[in-house]
């Protein structure tokens, strides 16, 4: 929830993890942020804190950051243990100051995950979830070799369906709110947009099989039923989504028993 | 003085790109395989490109300097994308599209390369639907489609207010199977800091990997570059915090010319800002204009009032007043300049009376409040998340900010820049819109270059390069390059300032605004040209750029980001000086119509200024290019 519009200034402390480079140890480190106002950005406040530090001659906070509006997917901190912080279906970059109160402490680190390993400070490595797109995330359309757009209707409701799914902007707030670090958030989401179109159908069971098998490979989790994930998710992607793709992956592990040739993983598409 | 030749092929406007696809040179299968490409860049253009280039069969190594390709801002735009597809019956044609982007440009476009631009424009929708693009459909199945600013027809095609991001998906998702068959070499975090020219062609790239700092050299048979727009020149911008101009301007550097670099678009649906603090501005979606009514009170005195208690009769629909015929959706810098003016008049709304309404209340009462939520539900979400305001309660307010630029690097129709094997696509090219550009263009375009057009031409460039005299990355014009960047690197990092880069951003944003915003004097861009070295030169004495170049540095990317900005934006003051005719998004104030509306001169203007660097310190090189009206004839542009 967004807070009213308001604008007396406030003060916090923010308690920040600090980590130079992969291997180093990283620790928590308190600074004091003073007479922000309520309607700025938490990635303005932070760099208002990060000019300071400059003038100070000290380093300033590593923090991934882009776009500002919430698509890019590319900001993700973990604020008051909260992956994107306060808020519903925002991301680290739509938390405004105004969801704070004065004197509050706000601590922020990295999202924590096995696959996601610090960078610095509170960027991360989230390649694995390229890999992952990699392993069957597309549907195989040559340029040049589509038919007429019009030629193949998609009822509105799968449409629909299809592009909630699609909605996902990658940050992998749905791993970091996960206890097992799953990733099935982001696969079944892929999975879905394009399991659900008439397009995707040629590639459906190889694409479900080589994505869970490469996210089983790099280290995700499984899914307890918790659904952490979508109440973290900027986009809010439903759970349902998880079901759907264990009943995908299911008939194709089913399917591929019956004709192995016709669904192998991996290999040239 | 540099050759610009345009390459444009002879014979009727319809036939030329067919023709010229029958005419350059064609590389044989077999040989696509020797040639390496570089592909900088991975937006619409860049990725689009790059997977398309290895479906063919090249080998080709691409490099962003995100993290992942898939956070390019091509993902940012929301509104749609434009084709000629006709879907509506509502009399749309290719010629339709070519002419309305001709004209929305202002005559300063080149026919041949815009109306290849429509011809393709409906193979990409084909392309993306194929791909797994959600775009919005009806109940029957077939595809949806809105209206834009500056057309009369209904041909965008849209997926919710996320078109760019389910773009960008598609051609990320071309480019990981690319990827996956190793057809592609992926470089994420990887940042394109020089042009290597080994006898005067482009053969290859200088990087610093951004986490180990690392300086890089990487040869190939050619070079493409598709890295965006400068928009951040003006510091507060629609653009990402990262979308910079560097990989451009070092190419302009090394000889390529940077044509019409004034030529930049003020969008005028914005929100407005709040603050010293503020980082960046964001768009809410021109397609808002579809449904949404644009309003200021008649009376200065009612400006401070809940808009609500504001009477019908006291409001201002200026630009359906003004506008009749195209009223609330013309064409972007006209509507930018209409909120000026109302502005300028004392009749804003908001913070500093630098706002004007932008109201829903009709169209709820018209449509209901969930016809206007399917449509623009996400928009809505996002004007309350940064206002903390009800935007099916109360009027949005809104304001024009800097949103995408014209200008770019000079190319030919084959997308090769002056320099032999430097082929520049999507935004960072000045080839297709001409002054202005219209809403839902510019994925259209992003997208035409990347799977449609250098497939084809990039051909026959190499065509004409034996296969396997790629040189060397150990060669002496790498090794010179390389010790440039370092010795930039090293210069920023040395420096013993006391300020940030910030500062210097915002001081460079504040004089690009104001002197070379929205409207443009002689007087106002002279004292530009003067703050502007004076400002540069403070930065170079007094920028603290901390931290090492060899681990990730944030600070450092962005000082050196803003040292090519504190450069490019004389540039572009000089050629917004010296272009002295008001056209499209450049508004010079002494040259327009009593209305107040851009007066050409197609006498004197009727051409693209494309600028070549002659040196540091010495005044660049102004080329001309004339641009040659075979097939419409120039005339006033009018919405009325």
């Amino acid at each position: 929830m967004v807070a009213e519009n308001t604008s007396s200034p406030i003060s916090i402390t923010l308690r920040v993890w600090r980590q130079a480079g992969p291997k180093q140890p990283g620790k928590f480190v308190d600074y004091q942020s003073a007479n922000l106002n309520p309607n700025m950005s938490f990635l303005e406040m932070l760099d208002v804190v990060n000019d300071e530090l400059t003038t100070k001659g000290e380093e300033p906070i590593a923090f991934a950051h882009d776009c500002r509006e919430g698509i890019c997917g590319t900001c993700s901190a973990t604020i008051n243990g909260k992956p994107h912080g306060p808020g519903v279906g925002i991301a680290t970059c739509q938390v405004y100051m105004r969801s704070f109160r004065d004197g509050d402490i706000v601590t922020v680190e990295p999202f924590r995950a096995r696959p996601f390993p610090v960078i610095k400070d509170l960027i991360t490595d989230r390649s694995a979830f390229d890999q992952i797109q990699q392993a069957g995330g597309f549907i195989t359309a040559r340029a040049g070799s589509a038919p007429d757009a019009n030629a193949t209707p998609i009822p509105k409701g799968d449409a629909d369906l299809a592009m909630d799914a699609a909605t996902c902007i990658g940050c992998g707030a749905c791993v970091a709110a996960c206890k097992n670090a799953s990733a099935m958030l982001f696969v079944a989401a892929k999975v879905s947009h394009l399991g659900l179109l008439p397009q995707g159908q040629a590639e459906r069971d190889r694409r479900v099989l080589s994505m869970v098998q490469k996210m089983d490979e790099l280290g995700f989790g499984n899914c307890t039923n918790f659904y952490e994930c979508s109440a973290a998710c900027p986009k809010l992607i439903s759970h349902d989504f998880i079901a759907r793709m264990n009943r995908d992956y299911l008939k194709a592990v089913i399917r591929s028993g019956l004709s192995p040739e016709s669904v192998s993983v991996g290999g040239s598409a | 003085m540099a050759t610009l030749e345009s390459k444009v092929p002879s014979g009727p406007l319809a036939d030329k790109w067919r023709k010229h696809k029958a005419d350059i040179k064609l590389v044989n299968p077999a040989n696509k395989r020797k040639y390496d490409i570089i592909v900088v860049g991975a937006g619409l253009a860049g990725a689009s490109a790059a997977s398309t280039l290895a479906e063919l069969g090249y080998r080709v190594r691409n490099f962003v300097f995100h993290d992942s390709p898939r956070r390019a801002h091509s993902i940012a735009a929301q509104g749609g994308i434009n084709a000629a597809k006709n879907y509506q019956n509502d009399g749309d044609s290719v010629y339709r599209l070519f002419y309305d982007t001709i004209k929305g440009g202002d005559y300063r476009s080149r026919e041949a390369n815009v109306h290849r631009l429509a011809e393709v424009s409906v193979n990409i929708i084909d392309q993306c639907v194929a791909q797994g693009v959600p775009f919005a459909r009806e109940y029957g199945g077939l595809l949806a489609n809105r209206s834009f600013g500056g057309a009369q027809v209904s041909r965008t095609f849209y997926a919710r207010g996320q078109t760019g991001q389910q773009l960008l998906l598609g051609a990320y998702s071309a480019l990981s199977r690319a990827i996956a068959e190793g057809l592609v070499e992926m470089h994420n975090r990887s940042e394109m800091l020089d042009l290597v020219l080994v006898n005067g062609q482009a053969k290859g790239i200088i990087t610093r990997d951004l986490i180990t700092g690392a300086i890089e050299r990487h040869a190939a048979d050619a070079v493409i570059v598709a890295t965006g727009g400068y928009g951040n020149v003006f510091n507060l911008s629609t653009n990402a915090i990262g979308c910079n101009a560097t990989a451009i301007w070092r190419a302009y550097k090394r000889g390529a010319c940077f044509a019409n670099p004034c030529f930049t678009q003020i969008h005028p649906t914005c929100i407005p800002v709040s603050g010293e603090y503020q980082s960046k501005l964001t768009l809410m979606s021109e397609s808002l204009r579809n449904d949404g009514r644009i309003w200021v009170p008649k009376r200065k005195e009612d400006c401070a009032k809940e808009p609500g208690s504001i009477a019908e009769a006291d409001r201002d629909y200026y630009l359906e007043r003004m506008y009749p015929s195209f009223g609330n959706l013309a064409p972007r810098d006209i509507s930018s300049r209409a909120a000026k003016r109302v502005c300028d008049e004392g009749r804003g709304v908001g913070q500093g009376g630098r706002g004007v309404y932008l109201d829903f209340a009709d169209a709820i009462k018209r449509l209901g409040e969930a016809m206007v939520r399917e449509r623009y539900g996400n928009l809505f979400d996002i004007y309350h998340e940064i206002t903390a305001e009800n935007a099916y309660r109360t009027p949005m307010r809104i304001y024009p900010a800097s949103h995408y630029v014209m200008g770019g690097l000079w190319v030919d129709y084959n997308m090769m820049s002056n320099i032999p094997g430097l082929f520049v696509l999507g935004e960072a090219n000045f080839s297709d819109h001409g002054a202005n550009r219209l809403g839902a263009s510019a994925l259209m375009q992003g997208l035409a270059d990347g799977y449609f057009v250098i497939p084809y031409t990039i051909g026959d460039y190499l065509a004409t390069q034996k296969p396997g005299s790629r040189p060397s990355a150990d060669g002496p014009e790498f090794k010179a390059a390389a010790d440039n960047v370092t010795a930039i690197t090293k210069r920023l990092l040395d420096n013993k300032g006391r300020q940030p880069v910030s500062h210097f951003h915002k001081r460079l944003g504040k004089i690009m605004w104001d002197y070379c915003g929205m409207a443009r004097t002689k007087a106002g861009l002279e004292k530009a040209l003067q703050e502007i070295p004076a400002l540069r030169q403070e930065f170079w004495a007094n920028v603290r750029v901390p931290g090492s170049a060899d681990t990730l540095n944030q600070s450092l990317e962005q000082a050196a980001r803003v040292a090519d900005y504190m450069e490019l934006g004389e540039l572009l003051c000089l050629d917004a000086l010296t272009r002295e005719e008001s056209c499209g998004s450049h508004f010079r104030e002494e040259f327009q119509y009593p209305d107040g509306e851009c007066k050409r001169d197609d006498e004197k203007f009727a051409h693209v200024a494309a600028w070549e660097y002659q040196g540091e310190g010495k005044a660049p090189l102004r080329n001309v290019e004339p641009l040659n009206f075979e097939f419409v004839k120039p005339s006033v542009r009018s919405y009325k």
